[in-house]
């Protein structure tokens, strides 16, 4: 693998221990996928910041290399296991909480701004077409990839951070423009909202095994949509991009090889749904998975149209999107129904066994995955307006 | 006594006794952090202590998170001394990589059973069955 002056220099230790283990690191995944030399990366989302995830272990680790090691691009970090500010709403234990800022604090030691969101794309780390990230956290890699154009391969906690910590990442896999041409066509019926995007997600993750898939027939989409669509994708189908003709910046893409083609019927949709849920009594309704854009969080409110809830209601999103509703009185309104806003954090994330949950409700299909795989919650899966129902009914 | 080269995934030397597994390891879930013993019901390895060897499987499986349970591991001494693999995937590369255990792939690891010693030095991976003079004496 071809390395320049200052790549050599890094690898041998002369810019700091940091550099140096994060060169190694690149340099290691460089081997494994054939990558002939680094290129630059214009920003990077790291994950690994959860205590529940990366454990004492992990911190021990970044509190190694943050001893001399500081972020050369624009890069910003995944959600953490609580709301660092409205943690006690959550019901998680304090020694969760102080461990979980030592966490947030080694990284902002090191220059990463703690946006902790899975949607950095809507708090200022947005890429242009054809810009080369380092980005972890699947529903953010695909996303990027698909619906802006920029490129990154699925990075995890640690290569993410190595290419933070040296502004450069192996060239290989999707940083090669031929390697991100579509391989199947998927012809889909005609979908509401965000919900069958998710569905839809959820059943083509399974059905591809790895292939690129170009959606044909959709007339318009919207960006609420793109992420649900991409997030289902992700968590079912480990997929990194997908293409929309006529709607995503590299739908045209020439195919290496003839393609494949799926028909997509509403009966799969609903199979799909049948899947992930389990229709059982629900103690949390949630949206916000990937993390909830404004206007979610303002159809959210529209449909609950000044009705109190009565059950633990949850939306999760950015700090920042969580701000913007502060001012403009949205988050006052909400809370006076009983709905919780949550920054920083998600039920995917979170202790939810300290929390006391045994079942949620979601629209997200990537939400509901996770909670049945990961956290062996039970899951109902439905749309807004029947999520919102549901948060409202008496028991 | 057998010699066969492989590539380099994290630099360095050591000699010690093979564990070897036909199955791919995951450290999330299939390793206890606080043992080095492995815990994943049925895995031919289930009830071993994986410290100090010379750990010789296909690939990792598994979740990201791994990386870090084998810095764990390595921190309190119960991470193996090397890894020989197949093929060595990201999440093995990196827990190496972060937790300076020597680590070679494109092996077959075929040509090594449990008990056999085993050096690793970069990309030479030496061999002496069971049988062969002890290399701890010569």
């Amino acid at each position: 693998m071809y390395l320049t002056k200052e790549e050599e220099k890094m690898l041998n230790g002369e810019m700091g221990y940091a550099k140096q283990i994060a060169m190694e690191i690149l340099v290691a995944l460089g081997k494994i996928y054939n990558a002939e030399k680094m290129i630059p990366v214009k920003s990077t989302q790291i994950s690994g910041v959860s205590y529940k995830n990366l454990g004492e272990a992990g911190l021990e680790w970044l509190e190694e290399i943050a001893r001399d090691g500081r972020v050369e691009v624009l890069s910003t970090l995944n959600p953490a296991g609580v709301d660092l500010e409205d943690w006690g709403k959550m019901g998680v234990d304090e020694e969760f909480v102080s461990t979980q800022k030592k966490i947030v604090e080694t990284y902002v030691k090191m220059g990463v701004q703690p946006t902790l969101t899975c949607t950095p794309y809507y708090v200022g780390n947005k890429p242009q077409l054809g810009d080369n990230v380092a980005w972890s956290e699947s529903s953010a890699i695909i996303y990027v990839n698909s619906v802006i154009g920029a490129r990154t391969n699925r990075e995890g906690g640690p290569s993410a951070l190595a290419s933070a910590l040296t502004g450069r990442t192996p060239y290989y896999g999707l940083h090669v423009t031929e390697n991100r041409a579509p391989s199947i066509e998927v012809h889909v019926p005609e979908l509401r909202d965000e919900y069958d995007y998710a569905l839809l997600g959820y059943f083509i993750g399974k059905m591809c095994r790895g292939k690129i898939p170009l959606f044909k027939g959709v007339k318009s989409v919207d960006n609420v949509e793109l992420k649900a669509l991409g997030a289902a994708l992700a968590s079912s189908g480990d997929l990194a991009i997908f293409h929309i003709e006529g709607l995503t910046p590299e739908y045209t893409l020439k195919p290496i090889e003839k393609m494949e083609r799926i028909e997509v019927e509403e009966r799969d949709l609903r199979e799909a749904r049948d899947e992930l849920n389990d229709d059982s009594p629900v103690d949390l309704v949630f949206i916000g998975c990937p993390h909830a854009s404004l206007e979610e969080i303002i159809m959210f409110m529209e449909k609950l149209n000044g009705r109190q809830v009565r059950k633990e209601t949850w939306i999760c999103t950015s700090r920042s999107i969580k701000n913007l509703c502060v001012e403009l009185g949205v988050k006052k309104k909400l809370e006076e129904l009983g709905v919780k806003i949550l920054a920083d954090t998600c039920p995917v994330i979170a202790p939810i066994e300290q929390v006391g949950v045994r079942s949620i409700a979601t629209n997200s299909a990537k939400g509901a995955w996770y909670s049945r795989n990961l956290n062996k919650l039970k899951v109902k899966i439905a749309r807004m307006d029947e999520l919102v129902e549901e948060a409202v009914k008496e028991y | 006594m057998i010699k066969v080269k492989g590539r380099v995934i994290k630099k360095g030397k050591v000699r010690g006794e093979a564990l070897r597994s036909t199955q791919p390891i995951s450290f999330l879930g299939g390793v206890d952090p606080e043992t080095g013993i492995v815990i994943e019901k049925g895995h031919e390895l289930e009830g071993r202590s994986i410290a100090g060897k010379i750990l010789v499987f296909p690939r990792g499986k598994g979740s990201t998170v791994s990386s870090y349970i084998l810095y764990r591991l390595k921190k309190k001494g119960l991470a193996p001394s090397g890894i020989i693999n197949e093929f060595c995937e990201p999440i093995i590369a990196v827990g190496a990589v972060i937790s300076d255990i020597p680590t070679v792939d494109k092996i077959d690891i075929n040509l090594i059973e449990t008990g056999d010693w085993v050096e690793i030095d970069n990309e030479t991976v030496t061999i002496w069955k069971r049988g062969d003079k002890n290399p701890i004496n010569m």
